[in-house]
């Protein structure tokens, strides 16, 4: 079903730019631990990092890639191959290259040092942050056929998802100060997929007792072994919605 | 062998094809021409499977195949501009249409040798010329002798040696019983690679006739005039609907 996943793989793991982004993770991910004597600092360091730098990478990164290939992808679109096949190595090529290029830069260096039950999370997390965000540009690329509309929704998700959502989040604590919050605020985590990311790390960490009593209930929820079965569901969901929504427009594209 | 059947097809509020009920048989070599924006192109990417038809049907030897991509194992597709995924060699890309296309090994080399294919087939895709990129998608659609030829524009961007070398294969496939069907803005190529012309206009065939009839017809023995006189006519009739309104 996906003959053409491996000639796609070939391709993208050449990519200077897949490259480049496997090296500046390493090497960020090196000097952390490097510089840290404590390697749970470092995870924390890496975390702030990687709730950055990947969504961006994986929104930015697929998008332009696949504006390039429009014309390849036409080209394949005329042999006798169905379009979710061609769908799904796309996808799978893009996705596997960006997961490959975290567990190299950060995965490796994380487990070399010892990172822990926190590390562990931090590559678990990373790899499903990619994969959602990949997904996210997929769904963004279907919806517009223009390059440059198409980039300029992808860096809007990201405005969104890694810094404006979180702004929203505090405005809506301080306009409804006099309520108790805690599990309204255990809502608004899973509606987006980074700070799911990021609340499902830092619970595992000493730096959690600093957080007040949502954060002790986050970490009564999250730190259990259920509320982690429920983070990571809600991470898959993060994905594969919006992959499912770029496959049903692809099918039916006029390319 | 291909069937158009009442296929329509619209972008949003334009309609770019209306109602076009069109029949090519093998051995026959037909150039499809018309102004910008009259539908051509629309009209191939639904044969190619690239653009969805809202109505009608596509039949390939009687049998629909409006959904299904199996069929387009039977066409080999020269596109008017190629583009291929920078990292991959000639020889993977070669080797990937294989794995698609399930080819038993009897490949059709003319062109791949012709063009010395073999002597860069180590070479990078994204560093090669436009019209060496327009000899790998000829080589390509021609490799795994497909009995329906599509032919976007085929000799723009090569050559004068390539293009002869082309349309001498084009004509060799044609004798062999193949179904051209070619579009180009360069009509002594058609006039001497084609000959059925389908004229299309505002989404409609207009004309549908042998380029020696048609030439006989308008008495020119040049297929650009006769061209140049079906727009002229087409323009005229618009300037009359207009003046009537």
């Amino acid at each position: 079903m996906i003959k053409i996943l491996k000639y796609i793989l070939i391709d993208i793991l050449k990519n200077r730019f897949v490259i480049g982004y496997t090296v500046l993770l390493a090497i960020l991910s090196w000097a952390f631990f490097g510089f840290e004597i404590n390697p749970e600092k470092a995870v924390l360091s890496l975390l702030s990092l990687n709730l950055i730098v990947v969504p961006l990478v994986c929104l930015v990164f697929p998008t332009i890639y696949l504006y390039n290939a429009t014309e390849f992808t036409e080209l394949l679109a005329t042999q006798p191959i169905g379009r979710r096949s061609i769908f799904l190595s796309q996808y799978l090529g893009i996705a596997l290259s960006m997961i490959l290029a975290f567990l190299i830069g950060v995965g490796l260096p994380v487990m070399a040092y010892g990172g822990g039950e926190a590390g562990l999370r931090l590559i678990l997390t990373g790899t499903l942050l990619s994969l959602v965000f990949v997904s996210l540009s997929f769904l963004a690329v279907m919806l517009t056929a223009d390059k440059a509309k198409g980039i300029g929704i992808t860096l809007a998700l990201w405005f969104f998802f890694a810094l404006l959502y979180d702004g929203l989040v505090l405005l809506i604590y301080l306009i409804f100060s006099d309520y108790p919050l805690d599990f309204a605020t255990m809502g608004f985590a899973f509606l987006n997929p980074i700070d799911l990311a990021r609340i499902l790390v830092l619970v595992e960490m000493d730096v959690s007792a600093i957080l007040g009593l949502t954060g002790a209930l986050f970490k009564d929820f999250f730190g259990s072994t259920y509320g982690l079965f429920f983070a990571l569901v809600a991470l898959l969901l993060w994905f594969i919605w919006p992959v499912l929504a770029a496959l049903k427009i692809f099918i039916r594209k006029d390319l | 062998m291909i069937t158009f059947e009442n296929i329509s097809k619209a972008f949003g509020k334009l309609q770019v094809l209306n109602g076009i009920n069109l029949r090519f048989n093998r051995g026959e070599a037909v150039a499809i021409v018309g102004p910008n924006g009259s539908g051509k192109t629309t009209l191939l990417k639904i044969l190619l499977g690239m653009v969805l038809p809202d109505e009608g049907r596509l039949l390939m030897n009687d049998e629909d195949v409006s959904k299904t991509s199996d069929y387009r194992s039977q066409i080999g597709y020269m596109p008017q501009i190629s583009k291929f995924p920078s990292n991959l060699r000639i020889s993977q890309l070669f080797d990937m249409m294989k794995e698609i296309r399930q080819a038993n090994g009897q490949y059709d080399l003319d062109l791949y040798e012709a063009f010395e294919l073999e002597t860069i087939k180590d070479k990078y895709l994204s560093s090669l010329s436009g019209g060496t990129k327009q000899k790998v998608a000829a080589a390509l659609a021609f490799y795994f002798n497909p009995p329906v030829l599509v032919l976007d524009e085929p000799t723009a961007g090569l050559d004068p040696l390539a293009c002869e070398i082309l349309k001498n294969k084009i004509r060799l496939e044609n004798t062999k019983g193949k179904l051209l069907l070619i579009t180009s803005h360069i009509l002594s190529d058609l006039e001497e690679l084609t000959e059925r012309l389908v004229y299309l206009q505002d989404g409609r065939v207009h004309v549908d006739r042998s380029i020696t009839d048609l030439k006989a017809d308008y008495g020119q023995n040049n297929l650009s005039r006769v061209i140049a006189i079906l727009m002229k006519k087409k323009e005229m009739t618009s300037s009359d609907i207009l003046q009537v309104a």
